[in-house]
């Protein structure tokens, strides 16, 4: 069970894309961070602190529930259905750049329906995708413009990403896939 | 939002319901309650954006079977249906096939010939959606039959209060009126004794079912008793409709010893919440500057119900979780 960044790396790497992020769009006046639940809400807040730190300046940050975006909720005829959280955006998204940010990206399909779901909430001017670990095998056609991490798997490997808010603990954790 | 929390009302263990259908309060465990509040908390968000709407139930079909005159829980669960995206038929009573005699197996069972995926039942039998759920394989939700149950209602209710107050457990819910006759009496006792609040019932004497107490509930006939210290007061509708017979003098006389009043209300909590299912008889179970003064919760209710109902909607949707085979 390799762990593949531990707190120290998720920290420093965290540190360099919010330095991206100020570079790429020459500050942070129109920007706003929108994490997808549930890991990409604590990265959304702690990029928001690292911005606040680099630029002086407070990024508004919301979270974004998909689960009634997913395009595989009603696809079996039976079977539980995936628990919805509410989403928090308690700003505008017309007219701002838009920083979506999720912990790991694997298909795309997450960030398809994170998509949709924020245009529901308005026309940004731009949205960006941010994620700590882009594990490829994509089904989609969807690519992240900061990547944390390029992690080289095997579909039958599984990436684990732990936050301190969440699971008690910063790693990321490469599980399964045999010997 | 992630703060530890031993409150059963507040952390699900369960992410489905166990039943293809909710018929009833009375076959919900305490953590599928929990479960249907809190999904209710992220539906109602869905109602505050511009696009008041989302993919979930596309391509799903739900009838609205209703059998008994109703405004709101008609309109209601017709929102709920449409903010998910299912497609939604209506059928009432004076437009469809029963008035030429046809049952409601007969209904029911040529509806499930068109393969809905949902029926949303009201009937003025107590027991219709029972009968419906044994003979089809779409999921039934109970919308109120007869005497019996109206779980969206009671959900409704908890979810209403529970905005307020937090929590349930430990509440003291004041019940008041027609409780013979109330499906919405029935199914609020068994959510909030199941949730662990303290349910006081009252009203006149040939109102109160005689086994009424068997459901943990405290019974009187005094009104000021039973809103000392409320947390919640809930009026109950005075169904004539119902009625056959003599069960008070006059609904004056009603409103002087049940009717809750302005005098009254003093008695309850400072932060007390006032309910009432709807439709009102203002002047009858409740004065007018109640149903209108500040501790009246009544509108909330309303605009609550469609957030619940989409709860429910969603839920039943993916069917029940002991059928899962993965």
């Amino acid at each position: 069970m390799p762990v593949v960044m531990d707190a120290d790396r998720i920290g420093r790497t965290l540190a360099r894309i919010a330095h991206e992020i100020v570079e790429r769009n020459k500050g942070v006046d129109d920007l706003a961070l929108v994490g997808v639940r549930t890991r990409g809400v604590p990265i959304a807040k702690r990029l928001a602190r690292a911005l606040k730190e680099i630029t002086g300046h407070d990024v508004p940050t919301g979270a974004l529930d998909i689960t009634l975006y997913r395009d595989d909720l009603m696809r079996h005829a039976v079977g539980p259905q995936p628990q919805v959280r509410r989403t928090e955006i308690q700003f505008s998204i017309d007219s701002r750049k838009i920083l979506l940010v999720d912990d790991v990206l694997y298909t795309g399909r997450t960030t398809r329906a994170a998509l949709d779901a924020l245009i529901d909430y308005g026309r940004p001017k731009g949205i960006q995708l941010i994620v700590l670990v882009d594990r490829g095998h994509r089904e989609l056609p969807i690519k992240a413009d900061y990547v944390g991490k390029n992690l080289p798997t095997s579909p039958e490997e599984s990436v684990q990403v732990r936050l301190l808010e969440i699971d008690g603990q910063d790693e990321v954790v490469l599980e399964g896939g045999g010997a | 939002m992630t703060t530890a929390s031993t409150d059963i009302d507040r952390q699900p263990a369960v992410t489905a319901l166990r039943h293809k259908d909710l018929l009833g309060i009375v076959d919900l465990a305490p953590d599928e309650i929990a479960l249907v509040l809190n999904t209710a908390e992220a539906m109602k968000e869905v109602g505050t954006r511009p696009i008041k709407k989302v993919p979930a139930l596309r391509g799903k079909t739900v009838v609205n079977l209703f059998f008994e005159p109703s405004t709101r829980t008609r309109t209601s669960f017709e929102i709920a249906e449409k903010r998910l995206s299912a497609d939604t038929l209506n059928i009432a009573i004076g437009t469809s096939s029963v008035v030429k005699g046809e049952t409601l197996a007969d209904t029911a069972l040529n509806l499930e010939a068109m393969a809905p995926d949902m029926i949303v039942l009201r009937h003025s039998s107590s027991g219709a959606c029972h009968l419906l759920s044994r003979i089809c394989r779409s999921a039934i939700i109970n919308a109120g039959d007869g005497m019996h149950e109206h779980p969206t209602q009671a959900l409704l209710d908890a979810f209403t209060i529970r905005e307020r107050k937090k929590q349930l457990k430990g509440l003291k819910v004041a019940i008041i009126g027609d409780l013979l006759h109330s499906r919405v009496l029935r199914s609020n006792i068994h959510l909030l004794t199941k949730m662990g609040a303290h349910v006081w019932v009252c009203g006149p004497p040939t109102l109160i079912p005689t086994d009424i107490r068997k459901f943990g509930v405290t019974a009187t006939s005094s009104i000021d008793e039973a809103v000392e210290d409320a947390d919640v007061v809930m009026l109950l509708r005075i169904q004539l409709e119902r009625m056959e017979g003599a069960y008070f003098p006059s609904l004056r006389e009603y409103f002087r010893v049940f009717g809750m009043t302005e005098t009254r209300l003093r008695l309850a909590k400072p932060d007390v919440m006032i309910m009432h299912p709807g439709p009102m008889n203002r002047g009858v179970e409740i004065a007018s500057e109640v149903a209108d003064g500040p501790y009246s919760v009544i509108l909330d209710q309303v605009a609550n119900g469609v957030a619940v109902r989409m709860a429910v909607l969603y839920l039943l949707a993916g069917g029940a979780e002991h059928e899962d085979a993965a």
